[in-house]
């Protein structure tokens, strides 16, 4: 009877158990940085808008607070998008030609709304309130990073739970005097360990990590 | 393999049926010992029957497609795909638009709901509401609690008024026979119609309207009657009795209402009535009765005598309950105001012997009891109710006589159809109501109403009388305009709009309007010109305001007629019916019909039956057993010679020798929801004898399939609802658990919660749960739960997140005791769904609520089947309806639309405990007892359900929960429920142990 | 001599029947085992006889109907089933159970009596462990088949994700994820070390290259030399000490997912060794059923001889026993509880609406498998043959007995229940059916469906049947 295989066959046979083993790695590895890397999360990917609306002019150059225009970040689990209106409080003085600006001038002709496009956008079934969270002493760029050297908005966090679920277990890291909760370049001090744990104490800050805070 | 399991298959194979053998039965409880609870015929006959009644509700391999699904299919295939893609562990979201104001309102934040005051007036009378309001959306009615009609409670038709609003089969464009036209080209053809009535002094002008208390609606009227003394004004409401309002009429000499005050009596004798459950009062009375029905402080409760043909809502929670027939109450009631030493005319028969206990029980109360005469019995009841009670002395004390609001020398649909046929009406002005469908048949209302030249419909729905009208105006809506109605005592409200009308809909006003040469009038400008008119001097705008603001306007109420007449009771019209007798009811969920589109009234559970989707005819068990009726044969019902054939359901409790038939059902232009299911009632109702006639009823043959949501099996000696009399609650007032304590806490092996900050509780009162089924629609309203559709409701799989079950006790299956029970989750400390959950979707809090992640479940369904209490529902289909865009606007949005494949239950009303804590939290202060209410507690007429804080000191349901009344279903198991009860306790008559059944 | 490309079975010399106590007919030799066996596999095609056509087309038409029943049901729902509340599981969990316990038998046999140096196992094993995969691979389905979203059935295991969550470790179901999933992989590479040699034999033997090739490559290059043995009888050793806890352990963890819980039922103490007697109980009836028609048309009464139905058909009996036992223990501490719940529920079993049920579960499992008493009925291959067929039914009827009776009648009479399989349930349970039987009808014919080897070291053992053949010459 003739050899049915070559001798070549047996390192054939070897390098394909390295090589399942090797493939099977890759795959899962490859996965892994899939999942948490921009092109799920679209952290630091500023998507498309109907104005290339620059939070790095208003907010550094111009140095309007978030408040003008996120009106009810205080009091209502929405920060509040400006209206049309709010824009042109302004922009029917400065910028009234710009071709940048057209859209807000004809939604305040038309009265029909700009769509933005959400850029920190949770699932339906999360339930997040601001006003509670700025209550308690979290900072808007805790969250949304310094949006005052952001030409355009982006996500600065992956918003997925873990990233909520680190705070919610131990909020004295990000913890910040309700003083300097507007203060987007806030810098944590040195002494966060302490000064954290003497806010939560001050603030009655809870750790809730019950499931039904965040979704009903 | 397969042929060897046909004991299996002949399981779903149709079986032959058999009369349940009632006899074998009733001597089987007869020789009961102790409470048998038990729930149906069948079950208690524990009988093969049951088997097959069982197969007859489960029939067939086939049709596993929930109601709807040709609406629906193709979506559940894009979710059904979409989830697929979710499979990959990574996926990008898709891109979501955020759309802010150009011009924002003022008072508006996004996030923050809105309440507004308003009213909803059901058959003219108002009950104040507050409607929530997200972004000018209204998405859940509660009641005012500054209304006398409400006092913060609603009835389940507030609750469902909501999703009405939002239905997809509204009309929503002016129709001219049938083609499309538009409101200016119909408000152009009405005027120049009208021109022509008017220049006749509106000779052969016929304005048909449902019952009213609108001021601005009566005054238009008025002025238009005025201006035209040839125009007349009919009114016709089909599920009120016109005698009620003659009787009143009769005592105080002019247009009054009666009025009762349960709150200061200690005995009430109800003939016939459903006060706790019908009529413009009813929720203020079943406030009164609760209380009157207090007994954790050695109070001594009220008494209540039910003397009724069919077991009504408050008929299930009387001491004494005595199978009448309808017909027979006006002779009972001459024969009660005799034995009261009250004048009346020869009863004819002899009273019954149990009837003079109940006169000695009345005449050891003077001035502390009430009779009170039922909605449809006759006029000679209503007047011996009134002698009676001012015999007694009650008049003035739990009896009170008012001004009356509704309109008065107004026409009737009999004189309407008349006229018609006489020729005499010209131009027939329809204003609300579905006379077609409504109207007794033996009036040939179809027939009469072609001979109007012009026939104007004015309605929410296209229904059978648009198809008979040359125009039909979508009516709008009462979250869409502005009106104003008045409560039984005269309380008025000013009705606001919550949203701008969805379609062209115009208000009743508007239409008047035109008739009134007005044309382009707003019914803003016609309502607020009335009030300016009304309230002139001081500041209107102020009043206004604040009249809008609290929902009702200060200062304006009937007057109470102190001089009530004696009354002469006239001779008994007729005897009772001898052979059988047909009485005509509402529906209990779908009223005259004019709910009949409404999905979550179709699937809530009719309280007595706990049918849902089909109206029955109720026959009682004796009259079942004499014509070998099982549940769910058809029935053909016949009354002077016209017939209907409904599904028999047989009513523990019903009266022999009678059946009781519920209008609203068998309709053809509903909807798609309420479109040819059910019978119609009105098919066999004689306008002389409305609510009761002679006349029989034979088996046609055939069987139909019921949707039941408890229909199975027996109590086999379990207490879920623990009762005692009111002797044995005085000398162990711990009677729910002396016999069955709760199992000792040491015997769990996980370690104990230490449960530090809040932990959440709910009490059930027993005593004053009536049954009305009012908390499950509320929460279906707060919670998004979808609907089902009959045939997954047979299957097992209906999703309420709270249920009211009914249970029969004693051992007299023609007159049970009757128990409700609301179960909601029971949020156990121990809860056995928790261990078993393999992905942590359903977990405890530490707050003591038992979480259900929707978001996190993957359907194993491990947690209901390990429920002890099976309180969960599970999606076995795409239930929530995706692609109807109407219905998104009756979405909570505080609350997660749950998606197909998942389990969810009661969360306490989570939503709302989180809104709480959050507010109280900002405002660095801690959360006040009764400041978080559940939407089943806030809703409940009779507040029989109490949530809060156990740890907060002092909280009410610490204290009920202390009560020796309190006890845990099912507390053996040691799940340590936070959901507890109390039981209820029963306040006999001695004299009439005899009748009192053993328990 | 014959070459084998046209070699029939039915040219071997003829071999007579053995008697009953012999587990290999009288004149084999190591050629005719490998012929007899080896022949099987590398028939070509076009000699295939036409009953397995007919028999694995009838097989993949169960298998298309298990594919439209999967499609109808992730595309509409698990509503297509008769699932509902009360009854929160039905015949997917039913089956689960039922093919775990059918696919005990193999490893039983192939571990616990290769430990226990039972010969007669020898040409029966490789067939059931065949059996015992194959078994699993139904199994396998129906946990994922019954979620109602199964496209997320993957956060059952313990995986690293954005969302900090684990599975929740107190849940039995999450113990069969492990149990089940270990069970199958061992059985597999059990199995697989089994084949080996053969499949080097097969290699040899086998009339065309490719298929040498192919086998080839499957035996990964046995050449049988001496230290290939010594280190193939360690592993294979090794491999049964393995395997032979999980036997015990699997069902065992299965019947967690009742004892577990808190339904009158379920909640008992006496679930596990009755689940595994149950399991063994159905293996070998399974075993039977497959391997009495197998031996005739494939013509190896000489292989597979009354010894080894015999000793079966006993293994049925005893554990058929215990499974008695277990019912009869049910049933006294539902009484000696003294529970109400407990009680009703026995009750309920037996006269409720799925008393038909029960007491044909009774016939099945306990009355008539009583007449393998008799040795005569042990040696009646047909009526065995009918036995088996009814301890399977039995077995079925006891699950559904466990999971459905159970459940629709627990404590809230308000929300007691009744539970009908649709035609989408039977589908599905059907299409398993194909779909093992199809595995089978593959498996006898692209591998040796009783160990070459194995059946060589018995004749090698055993040569006193040989020369007494010679002697009759």
């Amino acid at each position: 009877m003739p050899q049915l295989f070559r001798p070549s066959s047996n390192t054939i046979a070897k390098v394909s158990i390295a090589g399942v083993v090797l493939l099977l790695g890759s795959t899962l590895a490859v996965a892994y940085i899939m999942d948490r890397g921009p092109w799920t999360t679209s952290v630091r990917i500023a998507p498309e808008q109907p104005i290339p609306f620059s939070h790095k002019h208003h907010v550094k150059d111009d140095g309007i607070d978030c408040r003008y225009c996120h009106t009810s970040v205080e009091n209502s689990g929405y920060a509040g998008l400006p209206p049309t209106e709010t824009c042109m409080t302004c922009h029917s003085q400065i910028w009234s030609n710009a071709s940048v600006t057209q859209p807000i001038r004809d939604s305040w002709a038309s009265g029909k709304s700009i769509e933005w496009t959400r850029v920190h956008d949770l699932p339906d079934f999360v339930y997040f309130n601001h006003s509670i969270h700025i209550n308690k002493g979290i900072g808007c760029s805790a969250c949304h990073g310094q949006v005052d050297e952001m030409p355009l908005m982006y996500r600065v966090n992956t918003l997925n739970m873990n990233w909520c679920v680190n705070c919610h277990r131990n909020p004295a890291q990000f913890i910040r005097p309700r003083s300097e909760v507007f203060n987007v370049d806030y810098a944590y001090p040195p002494n966060q360990a302490e000064l954290g744990a003497k806010l939560v104490k001050e603030y009655h800050v809870q750790s809730l990590t019950d499931c039904v805070t965040c979704h009903r | 393999m397969k042929h060897s399991l046909i004991p299996l298959e002949s399981l779903v194979e149709p079986v032959k049926k058999q009369a349940t053998d009632l006899q074998a039965l009733r001597e089987k409880l007869a020789a009961g010992r102790g409470p048998a609870f038990w729930r149906t015929l069948d079950e208690a006959a524990e009988s093969e029957e049951l088997r097959e009644y069982v197969e007859q509700e489960f029939p067939g391999l086939s049709g596993q497609i929930p109601q709807g699904v040709d609406r629906r299919s193709l979506l559940k295939v894009m979710a059904a795909s979409l989830a697929m893609a979710g499979a990959a562990a990574c996926t990008k979201q898709p891109k979501e638009l955020i759309v802010p104001y150009v011009r924002q309102p003022e008072n508006i934040i996004p996030g923050l709901p809105l309440f507004y005051a308003t009213a909803m007036p059901t058959a003219g009378y108002a009950r104040g509401v507050l409607v929530e309001s997200h972004l000018n959306r209204p998405t859940k009615v509660e009641g005012n609690p500054d209304h006398p009609a409400s006092l913060g409670s609603t009835t389940i038709f507030e609750q469902g008024s909501v999703l009405n609003l939002y239905d997809p089969d509204r009309a929503e464009i002016v129709m001219r026979e049938g083609s499309i036209s538009n409101w200016p080209t119909f408000t152009g053809e009405f005027s120049t119609a009208a021109q022509g009535i008017v220049s006749r002094k509106g000779e052969g002008l016929a304005i048909l309207s449902g019952a009213t208390t609108s001021p601005t609606l009566i005054n238009q009227m008025s002025t238009l009657l005025a201006q035209n003394p040839g125009a007349k004004w009919y009114i016709h409401e089909p599920s009120v009795n016109p005698a009620i309002r003659s009787a009143a009429k009769k005592i105080a000499g002019k247009n009054a209402f009666v009025a009762y005050d349960f709150s200061q009596a200690d005995v009430i004798v109800s003939l016939e009535s459903d006060f706790l459950n019908n009529g413009p009062a009813a929720l203020a009375y079943a406030r009164q009765y609760a209380k009157r029905r207090a007994i954790d402080n050695g109070e001594t409760p009220v008494r209540l005598y039910a003397i009724e043909s069919c077991p009504t809502v408050s008929g299930s929670i009387a001491d004494h309950r005595f199978p009448v027939k309808s017909s027979a109450i006006p002779a009972i009631a001459y024969q009660l105001a005799k034995a009261c030493s009250v004048a009346a005319p020869d009863a004819g028969t002899p009273a019954p012997d149990w009837l003079n206990a109940v006169a000695q029980d009345l005449q050891n109360s003077k001035g502390k009891c009430v009779v009170v005469p039922g909605e449809f019995q006759p006029e000679s009841v209503h007047l011996a109710a009134w002698a009676l009670n001012s015999a007694l002395g009650n008049v003035g004390k739990t009896v009170r006589l008012l001004d009356g609001v509704e309109p008065d020398n107004t026409h009737t649909l009999e004189e309407l159809t008349t006229d018609l046929n006489n020729g005499r009406i010209e131009m027939l002005l329809i204003l609300g109501g579905n006379p077609v469908y409504t109207a007794p048949a033996s009036l040939n209302f179809t027939t009469a109403i072609r001979k109007a030249r012009l026939v104007i419909h004015l309605s929410q729905f296209s229904d059978e009388t648009s198809l008979w009208s040359h125009w039909h105006v979508p009516e709008a809506h009462y979250l869409e305009t502005w009106s104003d109605s008045r409560a039984f005592d005269g309380t008025t409200t000013i009705q606001q709009p919550l949203i701008a009308p969805l379609y062209e809909n115009k208000s009743a006003h508007e239409v008047l309007s035109i008739l009134l040469g007005k044309p382009d009038q707003s019914s803003h400008d016609i309502v607020k010109g009335y009030w300016q008119d009304q309230l002139k001097g001081a500041n209107f705008e102020a009043v206004w305001k604040t009249s809008l603001h609290d929902g009702w306007i200060a200062g304006i109420a009937a007057n109470s007629i102190n001089a009530g007449g004696a009354v002469t009771l006239p001779p008994l019209q007729q005897p009772a019916i001898s052979d059988l007798e047909v009485v005509f009811r509402p529906d209990p969920t779908i009223g005259d019909g004019a709910w009949s589109n409404n999905g979550w009234l179709q699937e809530l559970p009719k309280p007595q039956s706990k049918m849902t989707w089909d109206n029955t005819v109720s026959i009682s068990p004796k009259d079942a057993q004499r014509l070998n009726v099982t549940i769910g044969d058809m029935l053909k019902v016949t009354v002077n010679g016209r017939t209907t054939v409904g599904p028999a359901w047989i009513l523990p409790g019903h009266v022999e020798g009678s059946v009781t038939v519920y209008f609203g059902y068998g309709r053809t232009a509903s909807g798609r929801v309420g479109n040819n299911i059910g019978y119609n009632a009105y098919a066999i109702q004689d306008a002389s004898t409305p609510w009761y006639a002679a006349g029989s009823i034979s088996k046609t043959g055939e069987h139909y399939r019921l949707a039941n949501v408890q229909e199975t099996q027996t109590m086999a000696g379990r207490n879920p609802v623990r009762a005692t009399e009111l002797a044995e609650y005085r000398k162990t007032p711990n009677f729910p658990t002396a016999e069955e304590p709760p199992l000792d806490k040491a015997t769990s092996l996980y370690p104990e919660w230490p449960y530090e900050g809040h932990k959440w509780g709910m009490t059930i009162d027993l005593n004053v749960c009536t049954g009305c089924s009012a908390c499950i629609i509320a929460c279906q309203a707060e919670n998004n739960i979808a609907v089902v559709g009959k045939d997954q409701v047979a299957r097992g799989r209906h999703m309420h997140w709270i249920r009211v079950d009914r249970y029969y006790a004693g051992n007299d299956i023609d007159d049970p005791e009757i128990y409700n029970q609301p179960v909601p989750c029971m949020h156990c400390e121990q809860a056995p769904c928790e261990v078993v959950c393999p992905v942590a979707a359903t977990v405890h809090s530490n707050e003591g609520l038992n979480e259900m992640v929707y978001n996190r479940c993957v359907g194993t369904r491990y947690c209901s089947n390990n429920c002890p209490y099976k309180v969960r529902r599970f999606n076995f289909y795409l239930y929530s309806d995706w692609n109807t865009q109407s219905l998104y606007g009756a979405r909570n949005p505080d609350v997660t639309v749950r998606t197909r494949g998942v389990m969810e239950k009661c969360s306490y009303c989570v939503q709302r405990i989180q809104e709480v804590k959050i507010q109280a939290d900002k405002e660095n202060r801690p959360i006040r007892d009764g400041e978080i209410q559940t939407a089943c507690q806030q809703v409940c007429p009779t507040q029989a359900i109490t949530f809060g804080d156990l740890n907060l000191k002092g909280s009410k349901v610490a204290q009920q929960q202390a009560l020796p009344r309190n006890y845990g279903l099912l507390d053996d198991l040691n799940t340590r429920p936070r959901t507890k009860y109390l039981g209820f306790v029963r306040n006999s008559n001695e004299a009439l142990s005899g009748n009192t059944r053993k328990s | 001599m014959a070459t084998q490309e046209n070699l029939k079975i039915s040219e071997l010399p003829e071999i007579p029947d053995p008697g009953p106590d012999e587990i290999i007919g009288p004149g084999h030799n190591y050629a005719t085992v490998t012929e007899r066996i080896g022949g099987i596999v590398y028939t070509p095609w076009k000699r295939w006889p036409g009953k397995w056509w007919i028999g694995a087309a009838i097989a993949f038409g169960f298998v298309n109907l298990l594919m439209l029943a999967m499609y109808v049901l992730f595309f509409r729902g698990i509503g297509t089933w008769g699932v509902n509340i009360p009854i929160g599981w039905g015949f997917a969990i039913i089956n689960f159970v039922w093919w775990i316990g059918i696919g005990h038998a193999g490893t039983l046999i192939s571990a616990i009596l290769f430990l226990l140096r039972q010969d007669w196992r020898t040409s029966i094993n490789r067939f059931s462990e065949a059996m015992t995969l194959f078994a699993v691979a139904c199994a396998g389905m129906f946990p994922i088949l019954h979620l109602g979203r199964p496209w997320l059935a993957y956060w059952l295991f313990p995986y690293p994700n954005s969302m900090w969550l684990w599975p929740q470790p107190r849940s039995p179901l999450e113990w069969d994820v492990f149990a089940v999933s270990t069970y199958g992989t061992v059985s597999l590479v059990f199995w697989y070390i089994g084949l080996i040699p053969d499949l080097a034999s097969i290699r040899d033997s086998a009339p065309h290259l490719w298929q040498q090739r192919i086998y080839g490559i499957l035996c990964l290059g046995w050449r049988g030399s001496a230290i290939h043995w010594h280190r193939y009888q360690k592993a294979y050793l090794l491999l049964a000490g393995l395997s032979t806890p999980l036997v015990l352990s699997v069902h065992t963890i299965v019947s967690f997912d009742f004892a577990i819980s808190i339904i009158p039922g379920w909640h008992t103490t006496i679930f596990p060794p009755y689940f595994v007697a149950g399991a063994i109980y159905s293996g070998f009836a399974m075993v039977l059923t497959l391997i009495i028609p197998l031996r005739s048309w494939y013509n190896m009464r000489d292989l597979i001889t009354l010894r080894h139905i015999d000793a079966a058909a006993k293994f049925m009996l005893g554990t058929g026993l215990i499974v008695a036992y277990g019912y009869a223990m049910e049933a006294f501490f539902a009484w000696y509880s003294g529970d109400k719940y407990e009680s009703f529920m026995y009750w309920n079993r037996i006269t409720g609406p799925y008393a038909v049920t029960w007491w044909l579960l009774i016939l099945c499992n306990i009355a008539l498998p009583q007449s393998l008493w008799s040795r005569r009925v042990r040696h009646n291959i047909g009526l065995v043959w009918v036995l088996s067929l009814v301890v399977n039914i039995g077995m079925w009827l006891e699950r559904f007995e466990i999971v459905v009776t159970s459940l629709h009648r627990d404590f809230v009479p308000s929300s007691w229940g009744i539970y009908i399989p649709t035609k989408w349930d039977w589908a599905t349970y059907t299409g398993t059916l194909g779909f093992f039987m199809f595995l089978i009808f593959l498996f006898v014919r692209m591998l040796p469906s009783i160990s070459i080897f194995e059946v060589r070291e018995v004749v090698h053992h055993l040569r006193h049947p040989r020369e007494a053949y010679q002697e009759k010459q």
